[in-house]
């Protein structure tokens, strides 16, 4: 298990988006993404795969900063980023395909999110 | 024993439930087990269905549906609570989004403990509630009657 | 004129156990475009990470899904193991590995079963069922439990097999697979399962690996990943090779599980061989602090677990990626262009753990 590359990399908002594309062109797949509330704001984690080795790509978004999508190069990002967004409250614009209601059907406004 | 208990018909519905109960329900009327044996058999249209089998606290969204297939069931129906979160909530009862047992949206007739509940029990639990079936068919008769919408010695 | 509709798909469906619910968008009978919903059985386990401790929560993770139940108790416990820098006795690591491996068996013969009912071939649903008893019986002799075990527990396991278990549960492997042998005939050389299967719902492996697919859906597409390769528990020591099948269609991923029954048997046996003498737990001491992401092979695919602790004996977070949600977007690009009648046996062969992908 140890043989495995298991890293995860912080990164500020404005280094995310070159560092998600450039994990495509080099051939990762995305495995999950992960939001955690936190003082202030969240913490996203963005995990890639490639063969056996894990790279995570994390940034710090506070309560009311906008996060780009990364469906237009990861389609399959929609269902996880639509449950940051739908459970967390975490501002993720542009997600495509995008569907007006929402995937989750809860009564309750994003569940997950701390209240204070 | 009644006409409809002797060949009751089965309404499966998970609302909100971890799987393990629905797959035992499953179970029971696969070869081990076999409920089919005594006549019993797996329906998908409530409109058929005689005894319901539900699995699972109730959630916000699913509260609809079980009310929804509820009423559309024909009188008299028996509701079988299957395991403990349909109970009382069990493991989830903390849950943000579970409201609880079933008994919490509709009414229940026949309660099986267990998690997840062993075939065995929920087999039980059936015949438990065609107890329940036959007694309510016989409300129903009577009451029938005396309110005349019959006459006995023509429907015999 | 072609005539476009919407229909809803479940929450209330024969065919699946679950409610899964789909808004199928048809032009006459092909399916334009399929918009998926959650929410039926969401019942926001991993918000509860917050009121019962780190140890009872094992617990919780294995309700989070009945028929996965023994692999996410183990994800989760990996997890926080790796957390707070436990290392499990030998014993143990096996022991973890069998129940694996007899737990994915009960997971393929039940989506077989499930698939015969979806082609209306009753007769292999009730066989394959009727498989899947013997394997829960061992279950129930060996934990307790017939789907719900609860062996796991931060530090090893709850409970050591004897020599009698583990010969029962060689000789209950042992009839499976003498029995399994004209199951695999009807359902690799069956006329009436081919035609249903073959060229339905077919994934390139490109697209699979683009769309995110998991597990069994990742390899019928002839892409050679299996998580159990990275080593956790006993499978470092184990023999194996990922199954893989290359035409992507819905009879490759029937075939992909077939072939992981039988690999699962070589793990068992080899597992039993080789299980040391030992401990099977150790003491836990002192509360998690720190943040791990583990993944393991679960029957359905690639699962992540994610726990994050504050030393504190409730954790922060606990995240769950569950294969069923990696393997939606491919479902629904799957069914794009098919045909209606076909949507039910597409979404089974993706085999859906609703319980899972909602929490």
């Amino acid at each position: 298990m140890e043989d495995f590359r298991s890293e995860i990399k912080k990164m500020s908002m404005s280094e995310f988006f070159p560092a998600i594309v450039h994990m495509k062109s080099d051939g990762w797949r995305l495995s999950q993404i992960c939001a955690t509330c936190i003082p202030g704001g969240y913490e996203m984690s963005y995990s890639f795969c490639r063969d056996y080795d894990m790279v995570t790509l994390r940034i710090e978004p506070g309560e009311n900063e906008e996060v780009a999508s990364i469906t237009q190069i990861y389609p399959c990002a929609f269902i996880q980023e639509s449950e940051a967004a739908e459970l967390f409250g975490v501002k993720i614009c542009n997600i495509k395909p995008d569907y007006r209601n929402g995937i989750y059907r809860i009564d309750e406004e994003t569940p997950f999110r701390d209240k204070e | 024993m009644g006409k409809i208990s002797k060949s009751p018909w089965l309404l499966h519905y998970d609302a909100s439930s971890c799987n393990g109960c629905d797959i035992e329900v499953l179970d029971c009327l696969t070869p081990k087990y076999d409920i089919e044996r005594f006549g019993i058999i797996n329906t998908g249209d409530p409109f058929q269905a005689d005894i319901f089998l539900i699995t699972g606290g109730v959630n916000s969204q699913t509260a609809d549906v079980v009310k929804q297939i509820y009423s559309q069931m024909p009188e008299p129906k028996v509701v079988v609570a299957v395991g403990i979160c349909a109970c009382t909530g069990g493991v989830f009862k903390d849950c943000y989004n579970i409201k609880g047992g079933i008994d919490t949206v509709i009414p229940v007739d026949v309660y099986v403990p267990g998690c997840a509940a062993r075939p065995e029990s929920i087999i039980d639990g059936v015949v438990k509630a065609l107890a329940v079936l036959d007694k309510k068919h016989a409300d129903m008769e009577s009451k029938e009657r005396k309110q005349g919408l019959w006459k006995t010695s023509e429907v015999k | 004129m072609p005539n476009r509709s919407i229909i809803p798909f479940g929450p209330q469906h024969p065919v699946l156990p679950e409610p899964v619910h789909l808004d199928l968008v048809l032009k006459d009978e092909i399916v334009e475009e399929a918009i998926p919903s959650i929410g039926f059985i969401h019942r926001g386990l991993e918000k509860l990470v917050k009121k019962r401790d780190y140890k009872q929560y094992t617990y919780i993770a294995e309700r989070v899904c009945g028929i996965c139940s023994c692999g996410h108790g183990l994800g989760y416990c990996l997890a926080v193991e790796q957390v707070m820098n436990i290392e499990v006795p030998d014993r143990a690591k096996y022991l973890r590995t069998i129940w694996m491996e007899m737990s994915r068996v009960h997971s393929h013969l039940l989506w077989l079963g499930l698939l015969g009912d979806a082609m209306g071939f009753e007769s292999l649903h009730m066989e394959s069922w009727r498989l899947r008893e013997k394997i829960l019986d061992m279950f129930d002799e060996t934990t307790g439990g017939r789907i719900i075990h609860s062996v796991n527990q931060v530090g090893g396991v709850q409970r050591d097999m004897d020599f009698a278990m583990l010969n029962g549960i060689l000789h209950a492997v042992d009839d499976i697979e003498r029995e399994m042998k004209p199951l695999v005939r009807t359902f690799l050389h069956d006329y009436s399962v081919q035609t249903r299967l073959k060229g339905v719902g077919v994934l390139s492996a490109d697209e699979a690996v683009s769309l995110g697919a998991v597990g069994p859906m990742l390899r019928a597409s002839g892409v050679d990943y299996d998580a159990r390769k990275l080593g956790v528990c006993a499978y470092g020591d184990l023999e194996f090779e990922p199954a893989v099948s290359k035409d992507g269609d819905s009879f490759a991923r029937c075939e992909v599980r077939l072939n992981e029954i039988f690999q699962s048997f070589s793990l068992i046996k080899q597992a039993i061989n080789k299980i040391p003498q030992g401990d099977i737990n150790v003491p836990v001491k002192g509360n998690p602090e720190g943040e791990a992401f583990i993944r393991i092979e679960q029957p359905r695919g690639e699962a992540v677990y994610y726990v994050k602790g504050d030393g504190s004996k409730y954790l922060d977070r606990f995240r769950l990626r569950t294969p069923t949600t990696s393997n939606i977007p491919p479902m629904v690009s799957l069914l794009r262009g098919s045909q209606l009648a076909d949507v039910p046996l597409i979404i089974l062969t993706i085999d859906p753990c609703i319980s899972c992908t909602e929490r």
